[in-house]
């Protein structure tokens, strides 16, 4: 049943890909409500599978790497609706849906919805992994928002100004955006880490050391405009490329922790 | 009755034609000549037009004292509403989903409602043709993309910056072009217009003129570390701005993106600054080339701006029918 929700939010992302892709092909770049609407349908379904799932397990559904994924992919969408109208940003829509629907169906194909065996509930646990999720979250936003940004300087540069290129939003505005995102995850991150020592539970040290990186990374990201004069266009590639390894890290904790017989 | 359209315009006249036919005011004198029960003028720069409503055929050569037969069109019944939609669309513009015309329109029917010319047959008509407008402007690219110089630099400087407003903008040398396209920005909200020419009195008069501030010449390349904006426009033979000239000034700024328009030939600006990061050169060439596709985008949409008149000449055309019209 709960995948059931799972597979009709996908289902919505992929006519949110769908139409985005029609859309282009008809130089016709005002996505607006439909998308919108298409994507805020799924976050609904999600929704549903999360609490349903939640209270099968009887806790937050974060305890294999398939609810891992689902998770994530509801964090993605959350932040989209709370940032993508408030900046503007609502082409990134556009860039979201494929990503989500990515995620979802690789979630949903793959053999990993193996149940495990957990210990009994544990808030700081439970608040240490969402607020890492939620993080993860901000930084695959901060990541779509990156690729917005290269786009539209890349066109800037070459002066090849494609009809997407209208409906783009300015790039002062794409970074602003990017730092805010950046600033977000960074702050839920740093609480989940910081949350993470207080669940009374032993730590695995590669499980530390793997977080400890993305978060110093991302804080060089942070910072590195006044440490290393990082452009805008730095920070936007920098973006991509930690999300893209948060996101193996994120993969290569849930694998080790599954090895442990509780987290 | 008859609903009809006569007139000429940039398709069948040239400016002096229409200059010739030009008039202002209403078409009330003219209805009360012709006998017709209403009567609307519409006089632009790129056409002259009387749209009448008579009880009885009214010849062209009434409405107008036609000495070029050529120049003129006439449109009748569900013609003429299909002629009006068009033109209030913006698909009969020299500028193809310019939309000034509609504003015009928006402007001889309210002439034409104070003086009495305008009746029901006429109300009935331009509602729709302000409907019409709307629903092309919105539901095709009709309007998007700047057509001519300065509006592509403004639209662009809104693509890197977003808000103008806090931006600064240094207008190197005092052509028409870089006037033009300094107004431009002044007109998005820009208040921090900088000018600099060879000759200070010059500077002067277009800094006051587009209500900017003169700097020194000797200097100008200094004022790269501040503004965003750089427009170039002088009659040097040779660039004064090079890549080796503006990379140091750019260490300072490395996370403000800077916008130059070269709108010099030849070239003030030479091509290789446009690999500095933070740059984004366009010369004249460029800017040209933007406005073309632009172009070339709107006039794509015009068949999706005509299937939506069709509908509405349709459904118009039946009501017209219905009245007896």
């Amino acid at each position: 049943m709960d995948r059931q929700f799972l597979i009709l939010a996908t289902a919505c992302f992929l006519v949110a890909v769908v139409r985005t892709l029609l859309a282009f092909r008809a130089r016709d770049f005002r996505l607006g409500r439909f998308n919108f609407f298409a994507i805020a349908l799924g976050f609904v379904f999600q929704t549903a599978f999360l609490a349903v799932r939640g209270h099968q397990v009887g806790r937050c559904p974060i305890t294999n790497l398939f609810e891992v994924f689902a998770f994530l992919a509801w964090s993605i969408v959350l932040i989209y609706m709370l940032v993508g109208p408030a900046y503007r940003l609502s082409l990134m829509g556009a860039f979201t849906a494929p990503l989500v629907f990515v995620i979802q169906i690789f979630a949903l194909l793959a053999p990993i919805d193996v149940p495990h065996q957990t210990s009994a509930a544990n808030p700081w646990l439970e608040f240490h992994a969402s607020m890492g999720m939620i993080a993860y979250g901000a930084f695959a936003l901060a990541c779509v928002a990156g690729l917005m940004y290269l786009v539209q300087e890349r066109q800037l540069k070459t002066r090849h100004l494609h009809s997407i290129f209208q409906h783009l939003p300015p790039l002062t505005d794409l970074h602003a955006a990017i730092m805010r995102l950046l600033w977000l995850g960074f702050v839920l991150y740093t609480a989940g880490l910081i949350s993470g020592f207080f669940t009374g539970q032993p730590l695995p040290r590669i499980k530390i050391i793997c977080a400890v990186i993305v978060w110093i990374f991302y804080a060089v990201i942070l910072q590195g405009r006044y440490l290393f004069r990082l452009t805008p266009k730095h920070v936007a590639a920098l973006c991509v490329v930690a999300f893209t390894a948060a996101v193996s890290v994120l993969w290569g904790i849930t694998f080790v922790s599954q090895q442990l017989p509780s987290s | 009755m008859n609903l009809f359209c006569v007139g000429l315009s940039h398709h069948t006249a040239n400016v002096e034609t229409r200059e010739r036919y030009a008039r202002n005011g209403t078409a009330s004198p003219l209805r009360e000549k012709i006998g017709c029960t209403e009567a609307l003028l519409l006089s632009t720069c790129n056409r002259v037009e009387v749209y009448g409503v008579c009880e009885r055929p009214v010849e062209s050569r009434a409405v107008f004292e036609i000495d070029d037969a050529a120049a003129f069109y006439r449109y009748e019944s569900e013609e003429c509403v299909q002629h009006l939609f068009r033109v209030a669309s913006g698909l009969d513009s020299m500028v193809v989903g310019e939309t000034e015309v509609l504003g015009q329109v928006k402007q001889a029917y309210e002439a034409a409602r104070n003086s009495g010319g305008a009746g029901p047959f006429l109300h009935r008509l331009f509602q729709r043709a302000f409907r019409v407008a709307k629903q092309v402007r919105t539901q095709t690219e009709i309007t998007r993309g700047a057509v001519s110089i300065g509006s592509v630099a403004v639209e662009l400087a809104g693509k890197i910056f977003g808000e103008l407003r806090e931006r600064k903008v240094l207008v190197v040398g005092a052509g028409d072009t870089s006037e033009r396209t300094a107004r431009a920005l002044a007109s998005r909200g820009v208040s921090d217009l900088r000018v600099t020419n060879r000759s200070s009195e010059r500077a002067e008069t277009l800094a006051m003129s587009v209500g900017g501030r003169a700097v020194d010449f000797a200097h100008w390349e200094e004022q790269c570390r501040e503004v965003d904006i750089l427009i170039s426009s002088t009659a040097a033979d040779a660039p004064l701005l090079t890549r080796e000239k503006l990379a140091p000034l750019l260490r300072e700024r490395w996370d403000r993106p800077l916008f130059i328009i070269d709108i010099a030939v030849p070239r003030d600006v030479a091509p290789d600054v446009n690999e500095l990061e933070g740059v984004y050169l366009y010369d004249i060439d460029s800017l040209q080339s933007i406005a073309d596709q632009s172009l070339a985008q709107r006039r794509e949409q015009i068949a999706a701006g005509e299937e939506i008149i069709a509908q509405h000449v349709a459904e118009f055309g039946g009501w017209l029918r219905g009245s007896r019209l």
